[in-house]
């Protein structure tokens, strides 16, 4: 029954806002003055025809001292580099809400803290955007995917809403479950690749109607199971072989609105701080590469914007009820406190919002880029954004 | 059934310690929230297994608790007293099954949005119950010694990055008998102030040879029959259709030693190395994070005024489904040297984070050493923060600065 925390709420959040703030300063990679005053809606600057929206999501939060602090910005290259000065950045994104992954990303996808059970089988209670934006804007299932690597989160694509739910929500795709598919047998070929979460060893619940399945793999993506089981053997990570089923579909299906849920950082729960660590370094550099690829497709280019945030953080090292960077559990305001970054036409490039704002603000956010209503949502519209 | 309901004979099923000890307080058990009461007998039903310390400090919470008035004791119950369970929750055994009581609870407050708000009335509660009860001072002031990166011939990583503004830099260590040194350091202290769970010495790897007499030892070769018996007994939770990590951390939770080890010569360490392996994420594992997370057990728990860690290197990363399914026992041995010196740098930062937790801090020494190599680290109240030192010393004289 220890305590935890050494400061109230607000302040340990607002100090971990100030700690990305001043490292944004110290880069000298962005204005910030225009960021705090003065800043005006940019829906003026219309979206061009045909909006994408590309979200990533990481599954596993990585603290600021891994990340944003002076001895993290060595994992953080690309993000630093490449992808902050072409954002819009908010540096104190809350998620109030349950700190499970899958929870949490409904949460995300919904825009409302969701209560589900973390490691149940079971889909969202509010609509997801993937269901507003099918519905509102009578788009086709093709339109709308996620790509997870973990287990758990077949049922993410549409809630059991009276007035959404069946046959409107997203495509889900579990790479990892399809490999596993064409695998026969154990092939110590492709073991690292699916690895499971080690928060959840033993949690495997039953396919979704909605998941694809291996033909589906061959007729709309148009890969082999030899061709998908060849590049497989090439990568390192069950979220680079995320990454590579998100190119294949937006290369074939080119979606509007695709989710992708990185997983690798959450290692973190078996305790090596290493792996943890290599987790980090692989999403920054994934997520250079997703946006490399929205940059060279045409279907993406110029018309598509990229979300990237944590579902929420770490532990404290300080927080006597955890065990630092290896859980989530204790609560605190480090493991509640992320960032967010925006990117694309229409968002402002090398801006910081310091004021706080939660991760449920995202949904309605992309209903605002989307233009549609997301009605049951709890989270505001980010109007530096959408 | 409400605390109020509470006889001597809910308890019968209780270790006899644990037993005695709710006769003795059952009238203060009585009067106690129903959120907060379990919470307190999961303290209790363990006690027979607990160390010397922990039960002091638990005797030393109940008698405090006694000490109040009934409006004292109301009004520090009353942030607990607000959190008030729906109809529907299931309160059963609560007094034999207390751990799933609190497991029930948590997932409520998640969910109910009131977790923060339990935080801080437990950190409250915690805030008043040490400036009742200070905390017992150690009969010496307390040295941890860390040992990492054992099998490491070449490194570029810089090390102890986040210990270093804490104390002195030492670049000219004399590797020679170094752990040698360190044995004979936490043996002395064993045989001059002898202290019942007071000496540890843990290990990610083998035990060092020799003997270890008034030492507690742990280590993850010793315990790898425990970790067999664990891991087939996931094995089995899976076939059997057992799967959910709820599932198994209940099945996990109520364990006894005897199942997994047989029965052991001491009972109450056996116990905490079942805690270890069934409480601890990874301890299972990964070497390192066995010797992390025991360390950090071993400092919150017997709070013992020495202690000794020594890292070893862990396996290569695998999937959970192919360490568990056990196909190849062999790639056990496929190791990495590297990532366990990165995990183990880490885990002496933790260790010195623990110990900080502890009365009387400010005279604790810490000393935390590249195994084999020419650097290390020490902390203390003689040990000028933040500075270097690239003087030539062999681990003997570093030690008796340290302690």
């Amino acid at each position: 029954m220890n305590g935890t925390g050494q400061g109230s709420f607000s302040t340990i959040a607002g100090a971990v806002s100030r700690s990305r703030r001043d490292f944004l300063r110290s880069v000298g990679a962005v204005g910030i003055g225009s960021a705090f005053t003065g800043l005006r809606p940019l829906r003026a600057m219309t979206p061009p025809h045909g909006q994408k929206a590309v979200v990533v999501t990481f599954g596993g939060g990585a603290r600021d001292e891994e990340t944003f602090a002076p001895d993290g910005q060595e994992n953080i290259p690309n993000l630093i580099n490449e992808l902050i000065p072409q954002s819009t950045f908010f540096t104190q994104v809350v998620n109030r809400g349950i700190l499970g992954h899958y929870v949490a990303t409904a949460s995300l996808a919904t825009g409302a803290y969701e209560t589900i059970n973390n490691f149940a089988s079971l889909p969202p209670q509010n609509p997801t955007v993937f269901e507003y934006y099918r519905k509102a804007l009578k788009r086709p299932a093709s339109d709308a995917w996620v790509v997870a690597p973990s287990n758990g989160f077949n049922r993410i694509g549409e809630s059991d809403h009276r007035s959404y739910g069946s046959g409107l929500g997203a495509e889900v795709i579990l790479p990892k479950r399809l490999l596993s598919a064409v695998l026969s047998g154990s092939d110590a070929d492709y073991r690292h690749l699916l690895s499971d979460n080690y928060e959840t060893p033993l949690y495997t619940p039953e396919v979704g109607n909605s998941e694809i399945h291996m033909q589906q793999l061959e007729q709309i993506l148009r890969l082999s199971v030899s061709d998908f089981t060849a590049h497989a053997r090439s990568l390192s990570s069950p979220d680079e072989l995320s990454v590579y089923i998100a190119r294949q579909l937006m290369r074939e299906l080119a979606p509007s609105l695709l989710w992708i849920t990185l997983h690798d950082i959450d290692v973190a729960h078996s305790g090596a701080y290493s792996l943890y660590i290599e987790g980090i370094r692989r999403s920054d550099r994934l997520c250079a590469e997703i946006w490399k690829t929205i940059q060279t497709e045409p279907e993406y280019a110029g018309k598509t914007t990229m979300f990237i945030l944590p579902d929420f953080g770490r532990d404290a090292d300080g927080d006597s009820g955890g065990n630092g960077f290896q859980h989530h559990r204790t609560g605190d305001p480090l493991s509640r406190t992320t960032w967010m970054m925006a990117m694309g036409p229409g968002v402002r490039q090398g801006t910081v919002v310091d004021r706080p704002v939660e991760s449920i603000d995202l949904a309605p956010t992309l209903g605002s880029l989307l233009r549609f209503p997301a009605q049951f949502a709890q989270g505001k519209p980010l109007e530096e954004v959408g | 059934m409400k605390p109020s309901e509470l006889k001597a004979d809910h308890f019968k099923g209780y270790p006899a310690q644990g037993r005695e000890l709710t006769t003795k307080h059952l009238a203060l058990l009585r009067q106690l929230p129903r959120v907060f009461l379990p919470i307190l007998l999961r303290e209790i039903i363990e006690y027979d297994w607990k160390f010397p310390v922990e039960r002091s400090e638990l005797e030393n919470q109940l008698a405090y608790l006694e000490s109040l008035s009934p409006t004292q004791l109301t009004g520090l119950m009353s942030s607990f007293e607000r959190f008030t369970l729906p109809a529907n929750f299931d309160q059963s055994d609560i007094v034999m099954q207390p751990g799933r009581f609190e497991q029930r609870l948590t997932a409520w407050l998640w969910s109910t949005r009131q977790m923060d708000e339990f935080q801080k009335a437990a950190k409250e509660y915690g805030e008043r119950l040490n400036a009742a009860n200070p905390g017992h001072s150690p009969s010496i002031p307390r040295l941890s010694i860390v040992a990492i990166g054992q099998g490491v011939a070449e490194n570029s990583n810089p090390l102890f990055r986040k210990l270093r503004p804490q104390g002195v830099h030492f670049t000219q260590v004399n590797p020679e008998n170094g752990m040698a040194h360190l044995r004979q350091t936490v043996t002395t202290r064993a045989r001059t102030h002898p202290l019942s769970y007071g000496h540890w010495y843990i290990d990610g790897g083998p035990p060092l040879e020799g003997t270890w007499d008034g030492v507690t030892c742990v280590s993850y070769a010793t315990l790898e029959p425990m970790r067999a018996a664990l891991l087939h007994k996931m094995r089995s939770a899976i076939q059997g259709g057992e799967a959910g990590p709820e599932a198994l951390r209940n099945t996990l939770l109520g364990m006894q030693p005897t199942e997994l080890c047989g029965r052991e010569r001491d009972p109450i360490l056996g116990r905490f190395q079942v805690n270890v392996l069934t409480e601890g994420s990874g301890t299972q594992i990964f070497s390192t994070t066995f010797a992390q997370w025991t360390a950090r057990e071993a400092l919150r728990r017997a709070q013992p005024v020495t202690l000794l860690v020594r890292f070893a290197p862990r396996q290569r990363q695998r999937s959970m489904d192919e360490i568990l399914s056990a196909t190849n026992p062999a790639a056990e041995t496929n190791m990495d040297p590297i990532g366990s010196l990165i995990d183990a740098d880490m885990g002496g930062y933790y260790t010195w984070i623990n110990q900080q937790r502890l009365p009387n801090s400010n005279e604790s020494f810490f000393l935390i050493w590249f195994e084999g190599h020419n650097e290390a680290l020490a902390i203390g109240p003689t040990m000028p923060r933040g500075t270097n030192s690239s003087k030539p010393i062999d681990l003997s004289q570093m030690l008796a600065l340290v302690g």
